[in-house]
């Protein structure tokens, strides 16, 4: 009984998240606050399910097998790299470097930081 | 009762999908349509996994698995294309 109750609230509440997580893509009114919802709730709803189904699987099926903790690792691992590439596109495309405000720090926006070219030209490397 | 919340789970996800359906077709920027793709991709191992659940198959893994590969390796490759105007360089 505990371990139906504990499914069900991992079902739920990974439901929960992944539609909080694709209502914010329609919702949100700015690009990067869109970049914000699916890579963080969807993310998490998902794993939620994945964990529910390995519960599922582990304690009711006496089947337990770990490969969908191996799809939660690597769905964890690589949100964060698309998030980054889809900022990075989106900041290439629609800003430049006077709309982004500034850094706070010494250096520019790393992105739009042009290191200063060498005078002498490197070695020839063959 | 975990049969309603499969059921609960699986209406959230479908809804989910049709909004990044939605969001791929009426969209501001070709940066939202990537994004929404790779959402739809991961609802879509959602999905997956919880018709799995309510199967009561094992069978469903591999195949959310090499969706979630594909999947990552697509809004790469899509975000270099829109970057660099290439892939591969």
């Amino acid at each position: 009984m505990f371990v139906e109750i504990l499914i069900s609230a991992g079902l739920v509440i990974s439901g929960i998240f992944g539609i909080v997580g694709s209502f914010g893509l329609i919702k949100l009114p700015h690009p990067m606050m869109r970049l914000h919802a699916p890579t963080k709730a969807t993310t998490l709803g998902v794993g939620g399910a994945l964990i529910a189904s390995m519960l599922y699987f582990g304690l009711i099926e006496r089947d337990l097998s770990f490969h969908e903790l191996m799809i939660t690792v690597f769905l964890f691992l690589t949100a964060p790299i698309t998030g980054h590439f889809i900022a990075k596109t989106h900041i290439h495309r629609n800003e430049n470097k006077d709309s982004l405000p500034e850094t706070g720090t010494a250096r520019p926006w790393a992105t739009f930081d042009h290191p200063q070219q060498e005078q002498e030209q490197p070695e020839q490397q063959s | 009762m975990i049969e309603y919340a499969l059921l609960f789970a699986l209406a959230c996800y479908g809804a989910a999908l049709l909004m990044n359906i939605y969001r791929i077709v009426i969209a501001p920027g070709v940066g939202d349509r990537v994004l929404a793709l790779d959402t739809l991709v991961i609802n879509i191992i959602a999905l997956i996994t919880l018709f799995g659940i309510h199967q009561s198959s094992t069978m469903y893994f591999e195949a959310s698995l090499i969706i979630a590969m594909t999947g990552f390796v697509s809004t790469v490759s899509y975000t270099r294309f829109m970057l660099r105007g290439d892939i591969i360089e």
